[in-house]
């Protein structure tokens, strides 16, 4: 008995020392290649090879793998975190750019920004199953805590799809400002926040009555409006504090997750387009495209920290244990 | 009671409204103009569906996002020749359309607007670059989607300034168009600190554009036209009519850039254009019309879209209240530019960036990094609301 709980113990112990040091990478979208960052000593420890256009990227759930949409080569590769090497190709068609998996890590969804559609590609086979006819240009994606519904925001047509995820239907459009981007539910479901890049707003949708509930609305002074285009959102598993990248304001803006109020901005590198908290929630990490490196953000602080220097055009980016 | 009853009805009623509304169908029509003009250059030589193309794209588009709303666009083309009236014609076409994208040369705009101004029926005008349709000439029903030339203008000045080229040779074709080109680039100097150090006329006297032994000629005929100029850095030539601005460019006496009407030219599209997910359009564009999008193309598309925008975000089918919707301050349309394009309210003109391209590459897109402004960068383009001579009725 005693064995046993020294044992476990232990276990966790081991498990919670490296706890500190998490991997970072950061899919680099003109430089064809994904950079892995060492988040104990914020430094570059290698860089990948990938296919063209490299953009969406995500730890598998498990942790084994990360994926990256390489739109122009038509699919999404798939990376061993043990090698770090490309190891497999999933089907994702035309241009994948975003996708997001359900809580299994069992099912994927792709959105396809050539032929307006998201696909439906079961992980464990490797195969695409489904797809599912959605707006022009379909972006963000992501799935309601529970699981039962999957967003996509499509740029052209403005919209949040909502769609079933048992019968992979759309069951409501809520219709938000132009460009939308990115979306992501507060943990305990109780908001959708989509981000529209030209519109220049984050929209809060209700996901039970599926319409828009307010609006949060950027101003820098000094920076003329159209400069202000939200894209990237993080926010802290409480749901209590959201960050929001600003894209060509260099900016990241940090938004009270209750009250929608914009506390402060962060000064960070240029064009900031997508984030990513560390696991234990210390560190935000952005990417700046423009300036090709990645800022950052301790977020009790609420300052940013630390600029690391990665490849051209740096997209996405996705933290996990190593 | 009873109105509180009926005012909860009526609010559900319009919340349900929201998604599953009655269906509508939006017609717009497409008055172009028939014959296409002929290029020095055989790769620019526009196509019959230049412009129209853009507009069916747009179509696609609005429909794609209108079955989400019940909502159906459809589209009407029509093309005028010179010879016919095109009051009538743009008569019968209103009868059968809610809006009317143009690409029609000024004075044609001008009698369409005229004419069917009573009826109500709003014209984007796609096509038309003339300034004096915003300025003494504009009309409250005519949207203007097409930059103006002194936007063109604006733009590229504004970039051989940053470049600090700015010392230019003028060279205007002997036409009405070229000359008002002329104007609006003499007014960039002007406004930006260029300086034209001359200016020389080149008479269109005639002749066929492509002959056999063409090259021969001009590369002795562009060298000596270009001789003794005084020192400059860049030639700017005026040429819409399309007679000798794309002999010049590696011709020139001096070896100089060329920039204006051809070489690096400013424009409202370029098909090399790949920037804030323009790829996506233009790919769409390739794979529905088997060519690649022209700048016309691109402006008939944003016109078509602009209806769509207003249509989705009123959800009506109801032209005044898209219209009031276009015209009022929430509105904005997102074009693959990089910023949102808003229409400025003392003229119809849709503010936007403006590419400068030369042919296979977007060099850069104006307005430039430093040149400010109080309301709008974009507004540093073009005439401005305190320079304007437009009174909108």
């Amino acid at each position: 008995m005693w064995r046993r709980c020294l044992l476990t113990g232990m276990l966790v112990w081991l498990a919670a020392t490296p706890a500190s040091a998490f991997v970072a990478y950061v899919s680099n979208e003109k430089g064809n290649t994904v950079t892995v960052i060492d988040t104990n000593s914020w430094t570059v420890t290698k860089t990948i090879k990938v296919g063209q256009r490299p953009r969406g990227i995500e730890f598998s759930r498990d942790g084994k793998f990360v994926m990256v949409a390489v739109g122009d080569d038509d699919t999404i590769q798939v990376i061993d975190t043990k090698t770090q090497e490309i190891v497999d190709t999933l089907p994702s068609g035309p241009d994948p750019e975003l996708f997001t998996q359900d809580a299994a890590g069992k099912t994927m969804y792709v959105a396809n920004e050539n032929d307006n559609t998201v696909t439906v590609i079961d992980l464990e086979k490797r195969a695409r199953i489904g797809d599912i006819q959605v707006g022009v240009e379909p972006e963000g994606m992501t799935i309601s805590p529970d699981g039962k519904i999957l967003i996509n925001t499509s740029e052209t047509t403005n919209m949040a799809h909502f769609i079933d995820t048992s019968t992979r239907q759309i069951v409501a459009n809520v219709l938000v400002d132009s460009r939308p981007r990115f979306a992501q539910f507060k943990r305990d479901g109780s908001e959708l926040w989509v981000s529209s890049e030209i519109g220049g707003t984050v929209s809060i949708v209700d996901p039970v009555k599926r319409e828009v509930t307010g609006k949060i609305t950027f101003e820098i002074p000094g920076l003329r409006n159209e400069a202000i285009q939200p894209v990237g959102i993080g926010m802290t598993k409480d749901g209590k504090t959201a960050f929001v990248a600003l894209g060509p304001a260099n900016r990241v803006a940090v938004v009270d997750g209750t009250s929608h109020k914009v506390l402060k901005y962060l000064l960070v590198g240029q064009r900031v387009w997508h984030m990513d908290f560390t696991p234990d929630e210390k560190y935000l990490l952005v990417t700046n495209g423009v300036s090709n490196d990645v800022s950052v953000i301790d977020v009790a602080s609420q300052k940013v920290i630390k600029t690391i220097q990665v490849g051209e055009l740096p997209w996405g980016i996705t933290i996990a244990q190593p | 009671m009873l109105r509180w009853l009926i005012g909860t009805i009526a609010l559900s009623m319009v919340a349900t409204g929201a998604l599953a509304a009655d269906p509508v169908e939006v017609h717009i029509g497409y008055l172009g103009h028939a014959g296409v003009k002929s290029t020095l250059s055989l790769v620019e030589q526009p196509a019959d569906n230049d412009g129209i193309a853009g507009a069916r794209l747009a179509i696609e588009d609005n429909n794609t996002t209108g079955k989400f709303l019940n909502q159906r666009f459809v589209l009407d083309e029509v093309k005028v020749k010179d010879s016919d009236d095109v009051a009538k014609v743009a008569t019968d076409l209103a009868g059968r359309n809610d809006y009317i994208i143009t690409d029609l040369p000024a004075d044609a705009l001008l009698k369409v607007a005229d004419v069917l101004r009573d009826r109500g029926t709003v014209l984007l005008n796609a096509g038309a670059i003339d300034d004096r349709l915003r300025e003494q000439d504009c009309r409250a029903n005519v949207i203007h989607i097409a930059p103006t030339r002194s936007m063109l203008a604006d733009a590229l000045g504004q970039y051989l300034v940053w470049k600090q080229w700015k010392r230019w040779l003028l060279v205007v074709g002997s036409h009405d168009q070229d000359k008002l080109y002329a104007d609006a680039l003499r007014r960039a100097a002007t406004r930006f600190g260029a300086k034209i150090v001359q200016e020389r006329t080149f008479e269109d006297t005639g002749g066929a554009r492509r002959t056999d032994s063409g090259v021969t000629l001009i590369q002795r005929q562009m060298p000596v036209f270009t001789q003794q100029a005084p020192a400059y850095d860049v030639l700017v030539a005026a040429d819409e009519s399309e007679v000798f601005a794309n002999y010049l460019p590696y011709r020139t006496w001096d070896p100089r850039p060329v920039a204006g009407s051809a070489g690096l030219v400013p424009t409202s599209w370029d098909a090399a254009h790949d920037q804030w997910g323009a790829v996506q359009i233009q790919n769409r564009f390739v794979k529905l019309n088997m060519r690649r999008m022209t700048a016309l193309d691109m402006q008939a598309w944003t016109a078509a879209r602009m209806i769509g925008e207003a249509t989705s975000r009123t959800n009506s089918g109801d032209p005044k209240k898209v219209i009031a919707f276009l015209k009022g301050k929430d509105f904005s349309i997102a074009a693959f530019k990089g910023t949102r394009l808003t229409l400025r309210d003392w003229n119809l003109q849709l503010r936007q960036p403006i590419l400068l391209a030369d042919g296979r590459m977007v060099v850069s897109v104006s307005p430039q990094e430093g040149f400010l402004h109080q309301v709008s960068e974009l507004d540093t383009l073009g005439v401005d609301r305190p320079e304007t001579k437009c009174k909108l009725q």
